[in-house]
């Protein structure tokens, strides 16, 4: 039994009891308090530098040119088409990912090109909740701009789609976030990009150099559609497209044939989340026990 | 007294040379680990694939299976594998067409007047009757023949569907008559006469006025030929791609010559006309169809097929498979090389290496061009050794599982391997320059990413526009992909010229100018830099 003298004069008794839950709260309110600093310092990193605004714009911008493009190249003849007029409008996905892979690269790799690293354990030795910390900002930062992107490029399907044979007596109503299939293809291309960063950051934390991390990334996610293009055997190409993050991953675009389709479209996302959260298990592991 | 002399050091002067500044670098190259394993894993990887490749498209009687098809498609390569007929020079040919003959013995000519051409296509097509769509290389005239054997060489003077009267000889050959459709009122004369090899076509509008076409000689021609009228038709073809895969149409079409004012000069033993139909058992169309039918001097024919190159690659009417498809991985090789051309410059400046480097050589431009010739150098090995692997390993999966792999003349294999090779080797270099003005290897990564590797990612797939992938292959630097294209575009075949398929919208030689003209712009700009710039 301990006494302790209030402010007030009091002596109060402080039985174990009493004791070991005030410490689990100061525990608690003080990892919490922890978390918003490393929160705070991780954002502080992102914000003052200077390559991430403009990488965040770019990736939007490359994203709605090259919807925008693709918009534009296509045609739909009155014999009828068999083109998926959602995925259409979202072909900049395809490119945007490669500048959403370099936005999360860095908030690792630079760490270490600059040794700030080491200043980043010391100051907070947890090590997960670093990682944990740029993990959520960087998702959240993607989903702002892939929100913004993926929202210009089905207004710009809206637009362009109905003047290249997409009109409705060729039975392509306009685009519309207003239809299920449309706003799943929408919003999961939103959560594509973010699963995309995400497994960009678990690759990039295990291998540390940033050139190395993007280039295993983007050879990682381009690799699949590539090679299922010329795989002829059917029973391959099905599998190589279920377990490719990138193949896999688009399937959220598919607004036609789903039957056709390995996999459902939230399956397929199912597939790139999981890979992302691969990639961060082990890139959690190795940061954990590796020396920094 | 002693005289103190100043230590001089016994080691010869170096000297100052291009070679120190290249032999430098090389060392720098070739002793970090990391670097020389991204070009071991480069090569890996790239010959790897193919391997793979070549193993996953061995042949499977579903492979053949195209969801919108309708009517037989001219593979031949069923899963009882391939029969293909080989025309002169080794060239796949398809040689099918109605054959109206008599021999002609020694030299001579034939000549006739053509007054209609139709078509008589019955099936549909997506809803359309093909028969009002003229198939713009239907043809009808006169043809010279070594014989009724299928693959035969030839030379034919035509009429065709859209594309005037032609001169057309050995399934390649092709040359420009007059223009425009032939019809009652704007007949079409041709003529063909046989001097020894040398065979020569002429056209005229009225009969009277001729003008010379074209003369090829067409080698080790027999004395006696086979020679009379001919009418072919192709297939009608639609291609559509959903959803990553391509799919194509087929509908049999057929076409109907009315000929007259038949002439002939030379030596013709036979008394009268045999017609025979050459090839075509597999067209759709009953054999019934075809023939012709003699009213005094005006003969009416009726063929279908095509007298023309087999197209190779996907959803063709040739071999499906192509070396080309063994290279896909050739991307993925590309990513790793420029991650060590990057890192190559970017290191220097990472750890401050850079002020040493040019301590030691004050020519900046100098060092640069001494990096660029050892990583450009360092790159073409392994994209050689990459693509040869993948190429030769590749064909020889094929061959010994039964693929129906398209065999590639051996000029043109050989512009595929060291084409990969030089594709890699200026990648590299354009990497390289690229590091220098931005001097941060992710940064730099991502521009050859952006610049090279997505546009060919985008147009390898089935799915993507073609307005748009077509213009991606003409302004990137992803034009020298066109250098890994298979085979010829012929445009007087219609075909599924799409780079899906392996056709770019370059030739080889000028995508690879392209890449050349983007690299020699960035290293003009790293020189530049690197001169202006604070190391």
């Amino acid at each position: 039994m301990s006494h302790v003298r209030e402010p007030n004069g009091r002596v109060a008794v402080w039985t174990e009891d009493r004791r070991r839950s005030d410490e689990g709260g100061q525990r608690l309110k003080a990892a919490r308090r922890q978390a918003g600093q490393t929160l705070h310092a991780e954002w502080t990193k992102l914000r003052t530098l200077a390559s991430t605004g403009w990488l965040l714009l770019a990736a939007a911008a490359l994203t709605i040119a090259v919807s925008t493009a693709a918009d534009a190249a296509a045609t739909c003849p009155s014999g009828g088409c068999q083109a998926d007029p959602a995925k259409l409008s979202l072909t900049g996905v395809q490119a945007g990912q490669a500048i959403v892979d370099v936005i999360a690269v860095p908030a690792v790799s630079n760490e270490y090109s600059t040794g700030m690293v080491r200043v980043t354990l010391t100051a907070m030795p947890r090590r997960l909740t670093v990682l944990a910390a740029k993990a959520a900002l960087i998702a959240g930062l993607v989903l702002a701009a892939g929100a913004v992107a993926v929202l210009a490029s089905v207004l710009a399907g809206r637009l362009i789609l109905p003047g290249h044979g997409f009109t409705p007596a060729h039975g392509y109503p306009p685009l519309s976030l207003g239809n299920g299939p449309e706003l799943r293809a929408a919003c999961g291309s939103v959560l594509y990009l973010a699963l995309i960063a995400l497994l960009s950051l678990g690759i990039a934390t295990a291998v540390r150099e940033s050139a190395v991390a993007i280039g295993l990334v983007l050879g990682l996610l381009y690799l699949f559609p590539v090679v299922t293009s010329v795989v002829s055997n059917q029973h391959w190409q099905r599998h190589l497209e279920q377990i490719g993050p990138m193949s896999a991953g688009l399937y959220i675009q598919a607004t036609a044939n789903l039957s056709s389709l390995p996999l459902t479209p939230w399956q397929g996302l199912g597939v790139l989340a999981l890979w992302a959260a691969g990639a961060l298990t082990i890139g959690a592991l190795i940061f954990r026990f590796r020396d920094a | 007294m002693t005289t103190v002399t100043p230590y001089r050091s016994t080691a010869r002067e170096a000297r100052d040379g291009f070679g120190q500044v290249l032999h430098a670098e090389w060392t720098k190259f070739r002793t970090v680990r990391g670097w020389v394993i991204g070009m071991i894993l480069a090569v890996l990887v790239t010959a790897g694939l193919g391997v793979f490749l070549a193993r996953a498209s061995s042949p499977s009687c579903s492979s053949q299976t195209s969801s919108g098809q309708q009517g037989p498609v001219q593979h031949g390569a069923a899963c009882g594998g391939p029969v293909y007929t080989v025309g002169p020079g080794g060239t796949l040919v398809q040689d099918e067409f109605y054959f109206v003959r008599q021999p002609l013995a020694g030299n001579g000519s034939i000549t006739v007047r053509m007054t209609s051409l139709t078509e008589l296509g019955r099936e549909e097509v997506n809803g359309q009757l093909a028969g009002s769509l003229l198939v713009p290389w239907s043809k009808a005239g006169i043809i010279i023949k070594d014989g009724t054997s299928q693959g035969s060489a030839y030379a034919a003077m035509m009429a065709t569907g859209g594309n005037g009267v032609r001169m057309q000889w050995n399934y390649t050959g092709d040359t420009p008559g007059l223009p425009g459709a032939v019809s009652a009122a704007s007949p079409r004369w041709l003529r063909l006469t046989r001097d020894g090899d040398t065979i020569t076509g002429y056209d005229s509008a009225d009969g009277t006025h001729w003008t010379q076409v074209g003369t090829v000689a067409l080698a080790g021609l027999p004395s006696t030929v086979q020679a009379g009228l001919f009418v072919n038709s192709p297939l009608y073809r639609t291609y559509s791609s959903s959803l990553g895969t391509g799919n194509v149409s087929d509908s049999p079409t057929e076409a109907t010559g009315v000929f007259d004012h038949v002439s002939r000069t030379g030596t013709w033993p036979a008394s009268a006309w045999t017609g025979t139909s050459i090839g075509g058992e597999d067209l759709g169309v009953a054999q019934g169809e075809r023939g012709y039918q003699q009213v005094a001097d005006r003969f009416t024919v009726t063929g279908s097929g095509d007298i023309a190159p087999l197209i190779a690659g996907a959803l063709n009417g040739g071999p499906n498979i192509t070396v080309r498809d063994y290279l896909l991985g050739t991307f993925a090789g590309l990513i790793a090389v420029a991650v060590v051309a990057a890192m190559f410059m970017t290191a220097e400046y990472r750890r401050g290496l850079i002020r040493t480097t040019l301590t030691a050589s004050p020519d900046r431009g100098r060092v640069l061009a001494a990096k660029a010739i050892v990583i450009g150098s360092a790159a073409f090995v392994a994209g050689l050794a990459a693509a040869a692997g993948a190429v030769l390993i590749g064909t020889d999966i094929a061959h010994s599982n039964g693929t129906d792999l398209f065999p590639e003349p051996w000029p043109t294999e050989l512009r595929i391997i060291a084409g990969t090779a030089a594709l890699v080797a200026v990648a590299a270099v354009f990497t390289l320059a690229v590091a220098t003005m931005v001097r941060r290897s992710g940064s730099a990564i991502l521009i050859v990413i952006v610049a090279i590797v997505i546009p060919f990612v985008l147009s390898a797939p089935p799915g993507i526009p073609t307005g748009l992938t077509d213009w991606l292959l003409r302004i990137t630097p992803a034009a020298a992909f066109a250098l890994q294209q298979p085979a010829p575009q012929y445009y007087q075949v219609q075909a599924n010229y799409m780079p899906s398929s392996g056709y770019f919208p370059l030739a080889p030689w000028t995508g690879f100018a392209v890449l050349c003209g983007w690299t020699a712009l960035a290293l003009v700009g790293a020189a530049y830099l690197l001169r202006r710039r604070d190391a």
